[in-house]
């Protein structure tokens, strides 16, 4: 234990990794809050998926394979992706849950394609590529770590600022509307920060379970409190602990993907607080059932 | 039978399956609960072989069946529990298996028969490799056998139980009034959706099979609003993904699941831009005529609201109408040429004045 504390903070990768997957789960945690309660979190299932191709396109345009590159190919695909999800959302007869179905499957069947293309392509250069897909977190570098802590400081100190806004849009979207703010920018700001949420942790977790990274937290959390600000404190907490703990044991054990991993950690978060959480936690309920039908009200006994 | 045409039919067998089964799903708002189902038969296809100490077919397909049930009961416990909201249940619980699946395969499974890039492109092109022997009998692609199987199976569910599906997807009231439930039709569904996705799980890999039972159905939809001829569309929409998405995997050597998929979102664009009740062309067409028709009632409103007042000649001058009603000149030009043409108005010394049929038009309209 004192020697893993050590390795942490003195070893280069393991640094490294810890600090990237912290990142990745603080950033992922908090905006996942807002996409949770906006009932918007297959919408980074999406978004996610679409990343793929951009990250693709991104190689094949540069030659290189610098974070900040992919990640700008990744938000770009990503965004493309959410509109063509709001085209097909409002201007046809198709619903929400096809138009996820189609956007995420055609866009991540066209990243395959060429990912495949890149693969077969006998550029040497390309090798890694494929981990996006699943994540590995050993390929973090101090470089990578960086542009994560940038772009997340940027995204976090966003929700800052707008945190009354982000609030408002959140719960009450017709009143943010009536009283004359521009709800619908603030609505497309937030989904840019999710987007970027994802971008920061698609090396990490992948393209695949990403998704699970904006949501997982955000429903653990909620079963603790019933305010907004803890909840995102909470989630970010749960992202990062869940973040550090999935990539710890991906690179202890060679061969396991980082992705799965923490989405396991995540998954044993979310149902401690399905069961055990203080606000709405399944098992306090069943207890309180339990004690209401052993002893009935004096006025039947 | 060269490869090939081995790759292609089987293909064109698992997409048909897959569409067919699509068109209920996409009708049913539950794209996303088939995608849920597609991606956690994983850990059960894993543990089905892990049991039967090999790529046992039926040990699979059992497990993954089983993980299907699991899913989807885990899904509407959850939602039912009113804990978190719809989207975020299936958010939970299927990653959450997938992840399981992926590690158990890494681990255990690495390079075997089914490794990580198995799990998401799936292995169509081995298809004309694997043979069905039975007894030291050749009896052909193993995959014929599989996805042919399938495709009967939900032939046959969506033939007998046309009339029921309908019902229980258009007016679930209507079916429990006729006295069947439509919860039984719903997990008959789910049940042939987690069948056909454990076929086309190693067809094409969890996030295609997906791509295969909405993209088609969903392309259908933006064609028709008539069932029967949904499901056929969607079904040729498959079957041509297929063909096209092999061809266009030999021609620039890449992955043939991922062509499919590519050639199947293509098609969809297609639909989603020539469609003729919902297409982006036929709206932006039909946006234009209505521009056009109010704006020549505008005018021909206007004209009549002045005429026979003392304004009357000042207010029929086209250069005043830019003004009046802050249309742009060529715009003006425009509307006033289409309604000389329906002959509403006519030019008389420099300025309109309203025709017989004009007065009938604005007085209707008015």
């Amino acid at each position: 234990m004192i020697e893993l504390l050590r390795d942490l903070i003195f070893d280069y990768t393991l640094r490294n990794v810890a600090l990237g997957s912290a990142l990745l789960g603080i950033v992922s945690g908090a905006l996942g809050t807002f996409a949770v309660l906006r009932r918007q979190g297959l919408l980074g299932d999406a978004l996610a998926h679409a990343a793929l191709p951009g990250i693709c396109l991104a190689f094949m345009i540069t030659g290189e394979k610098t974070p900040i590159l992919l990640m700008l190919g990744a938000a770009v695909t990503g965004w493309l992706g959410t509109l063509t999800l709001m085209y097909i959302i409002r201007h046809t007869a198709l619903d929400e849950d096809a138009a996820l179905g189609i956007v995420l499957s055609v866009f991540f069947g066209f990243g395959i394609v060429l990912l495949t293309l890149l693969q077969r392509s006998g550029n040497a250069n390309q090798a890694g590529l494929d981990k996006y897909l699943f994540g590995q977190a050993a390929t973090l570098v101090a470089e990578n770590v960086t542009t994560m802590a940038i772009l997340g400081t940027l995204a976090l100190s966003v929700v800052i600022i707008l945190y009354k806004e982000f609030k408002l849009i959140t719960f009450d979207p017709s009143f943010a509307a009536s009283i004359g703010f521009g709800a619908s920018w603030v609505s497309v700001l937030l989904t840019f920060l999710i987007v970027i949420a994802i971008v920061i942790g698609l090396q990490t977790v992948g393209v695949v379970l990403m998704a699970a990274m904006l949501i997982g937290p955000a429903a653990a959390a909620r079963q603790w409190t019933n305010r907004l600000d803890h909840m995102i404190m909470l989630s970010a907490a749960f992202g990062a602990l869940s973040g550090v703990g999935g990539a710890l044991v991906s690179i202890s054990e060679s061969g396991l993907p980082t992705g799965p991993m923490i989405i396991l950690v995540l998954t044993l978060f979310v149902i401690l607080s399905f069961t055990f959480g203080s606000a709405r936690g399944l098992f306090w309920e069943w207890l309180h059932n339990r004690n209401r039908t052993l002893t009935p009200p004096p006025e039947v006994v | 039978m060269s490869s090939g045409t081995v790759i292609i039919i089987a293909g064109i067998l698992v997409a048909v399956a897959c569409s067919l089964l699509g068109a209920f799903l996409v009708l049913r708002k539950m794209s996303m609960m088939a995608d849920a189902i597609s991606h956690a038969i994983l850990p059960g296809l894993v543990a089905g072989f892990f049991f039967a100490n090999g790529p046992n077919l039926l040990a699979g397909f059992l497990g993954a069946a089983l993980a299907a049930l699991l899913t989807v009961s885990l899904v509407e416990a959850i939602q039912k529990s009113g804990r978190v909201a719809n989207d975020s249940a299936i958010g939970i619980v299927f990653p959450a298996m997938f992840a399981l699946g992926t590690a158990l395969v890494s681990r255990f499974f690495a390079n075997v028969h089914l490794d990580a890039d198995a799990i998401l492109y799936g292995n169509i092109e081995f298809s004309a490799q694997d043979t069905l022997l039975i007894n030291g009998l050749n009896l052909g692609p193993q995959s014929f056998w599989v996805m042919g199987t399938l495709l009967l199976i939900n032939l046959l569910f969506v033939t007998l139980f046309y009339k029921e599906l309908k019902i229980a997807t258009f007016d679930p009231g209507l079916a429990t009034t006729l006295g069947f439930s439509p919860q039984v039709i719903h997990y008959g569904l789910m049940a042939v959706v987690s069948l056909t996705a454990v076929g086309a799980f190693t067809a094409v890999g969890a996030v295609l099979t997906v791509a295969l039972m909405i993209v088609p159905a969903a392309t259908a939809y933006l064609l028709t609003h008539n069932l029967k001829v949904m499901m056929g569309l969607a079904a040729a929409v498959g079957a041509l993904s297929a063909i096209f998405g092999y061809y266009m995997a030999v021609v620039i050597d890449t992955s043939i699941a991922g062509s499919i998929t590519t050639i199947a979102g293509l098609l969809f664009g297609l639909a989603l831009v020539f469609s003729p009740t919902q297409g982006i062309l036929a709206r932006t067409i039909q946006l234009q005529r209505q521009r056009l028709y109010f704006a020549t009632e505008t005018l021909v409103i206007h004209l009549h609201t002045h005429e026979n007042t003392a304004i009357a000649e000042n207010e029929s001058r086209i250069d005043h109408l830019t003004k009046e009603l802050r249309w742009k000149p060529d715009f003006a030009q425009r509307i006033v040429q289409n309604a000389l043409q329906k002959e509403y108005v006519v030019r008389v010394n420099g300025h309109l004045a309203l025709t017989e049929a004009g007065r009938t038009f604005a007085e209707q309209e008015n």
